[in-house]
C-alpha cells in the first residue's frame, strides 16, 4: 500500500469521524434502496445499514469498539427521540382514550404470548436454560430487555442480539400478517407491531402513518414495563415446571 | 430548534434521575416520555419548535437503531451453537405475538360498540 494511504488510514481509524459517516452513508443508502422499493418492509433500512457496516467493519478489520467511538454519537439521540415520542402520543391521545379496553387487554395478552412463546419453543427445541431466559424479555427495547436478562440469569449481550433480531423480524413481518388476518386499523397495527418489536417496530410504524407510529410507542412503552415486572415471575415458573 | 432538543434532554435527565433514586425497573428516557406527555396535557399541545424537533428526530428513528444493530457482529458467535432453536424461538413468537396482541383488540374493539369507530 502506498504509504501516504496508510498513514490517512491510521488516522481515519483512529478518529472518530470514520464511525460517525460510515454509520450515516450506510442508513442514507439502505434508505433510499428502502424508498426505492416503495417502502417495502423486506427492504428494511436497519436491515441494510447493518449488513453493510458489518460488512464494511469485517473488510477493514475495524473493531466494534473503534467504529462505536464515532457511531455513539448517533446512539445517543436514541435518548431524546424516546422522549420526543410524547408528541404524537399527545396528538393521537382522544383515539387512545377511545380505545383503552382493547389497548390494554391487547398489551396483556400480547406481552404474555411474547414471553410465554419464545421460552417455551426454545425449550421445545433444546435450548439450554440460560438462553432460555436470555430469550423471555426479547420482545422489549434493549436496555430494559438487558437488565431484565441480567436479573434473571440470563445473558444481557445474547439478549441484546436477540432484541434486535425481534425488532427486525417484525418490522419486516408485520405488514404481511395483518394483510392476512384483514387487520386495517392502523390503531391495531401500529399497536402490535410495538409490542412485538418495541422500538424497531415503531420506526417502521412511523414510515407508515403517524397514528400506527404513535400507537406503536405507547405500545413499547407499555411493554417495557409490564415486561419488566411479568418476566421474573414468568420465568421462575416456567423454569420449575421443566 | 435548540431550545426544543434542550427541552428533550431535561426530560431525559429529569426521567434518568427519577429512574435511578427510586430504582425502577424503566430506563430513564422513557420515564422523560411518560413526563412530558403529561407536560403536554398541562400545557395544552406542543409548541411549533417541539412538533418540528421531534418530527426530525422521529423521521428517522431507524437510523437510531443501526450503531446498536451493527453490534451483533460482536456476539454473532454466542449465536451460532444454538442458531437454530434461538431462529424458530424468534419467528415464532414474534408471529404469535402480532395475531394475539391484533386478535384481542379487534375482539374488545367489537364487543362494547364503540361510537363512531369503525375503521
Amino acid at each position: 500500500m502506498n504509504p501516504d494511504i496508510t498513514q490517512i488510514w491510521v488516522y481515519l481509524s483512529a478518529s472518530p469521524l470514520l464511525g460517525l459517516t460510515v454509520t450515516l452513508l450506510a442508513y442514507q443508502g439502505a434508505f433510499a434502496l428502502y424508498q426505492r422499493s416503495g417502502n417495502n418492509p423486506l427492504a428494511n433500512p436497519v436491515l441494510i445499514a447493518v449488513f453493510i457496516l458489518v460488512a464494511f467493519l469485517s473488510l477493514t478489520a475495524t473493531s466494534y469498539e473503534t467504529y462505536f467511538a464515532g457511531a455513539q454519537f448517533v446512539h445517543f439521540l436514541l435518548g431524546p427521540a424516546t422522549v420526543a415520542l410524547a408528541i404524537p402520543l399527545y396528538t393521537q391521545f382522544k383515539r387512545v382514550r377511545s380505545m383503552l379496553l382493547p389497548v390494554l387487554a391487547g398489551l396483556i395478552a400480547g406481552s404474555l404470548t411474547a414471553i410465554v412463546s419464545a421460552v417455551l419453543v426454545a425449550r421445545l427445541l433444546g435450548a439450554s436454560a440460560s438462553t432460555q431466559l436470555s430469550l423471555a424479555p426479547k420482545s422489549v427495547t434493549t436496555p430494559i430487555a438487558m437488565g431484565i436478562a441480567e436479573r434473571i440469569g440470563g445473558i444481557p449481550s445474547l439478549t441484546a442480539v436477540l432484541v434486535i433480531v425481534t425488532g427486525i423480524l417484525g418490522a419486516v413481518g408485520a405488514r404481511y400478517v395483518f394483510d392476512a388476518m384483514k387487520v386495517r386499523d392502523p390503531a391495531i397495527r401500529g399497536f402490535a407491531i410495538g409490542i412485538a418489536s418495541h422500538g424497531i417496530g415503531t420506526a417502521r410504524a412511523f414510515q407508515v402513518n403517524e397514528q400506527s407510529g404513535a400507537f406503536a410507542a405507547l405500545a413499547m412503552g407499555m411493554n417495557g414495563a409490564l415486561t419488566a415486572m411479568l418476566v421474573p415471575w414468568i420465568a421462575d415458573f416456567l423454569m420449575n415446571i421443566g | 430548534m435548540l431550545g426544543a432538543l434542550t427541552q428533550l434532554l431535561l426530560f431525559q435527565l429529569a426521567g434518568e434521575v427519577l429512574a435511578r433514586s427510586l430504582d425502577l425497573p424503566i430506563p430513564g428516557p422513557v420515564i422523560g416520555m411518560l413526563m412530558l406527555f403529561v407536560a403536554l396535557m398541562l400545557r395544552g399541545g406542543p409548541g411549533e419548535g417541539l412538533q418540528t424537533t421531534s418530527q426530525t428526530l422521529l423521521q428517522h428513528l431507524s437510523l437510531l437503531f443501526v450503531p446498536a444493530g451493527t453490534g451483533i457482529m460482536v456476539h454473532l458467535h454466542r449465536v451460532s451453537a444454538e442458531w437454530l432453536p434461538l431462529l424458530v424461538s424468534l419467528l415464532v413468537s414474534t408471529l404469535a405475538t402480532l395475531v394475539v396482541t391484533a386478535l384481542v383488540m379487534r375482539l374488545c374493539q367489537r364487543t362494547p360498540a364503540a361510537p363512531g369507530e369503525t375503521p
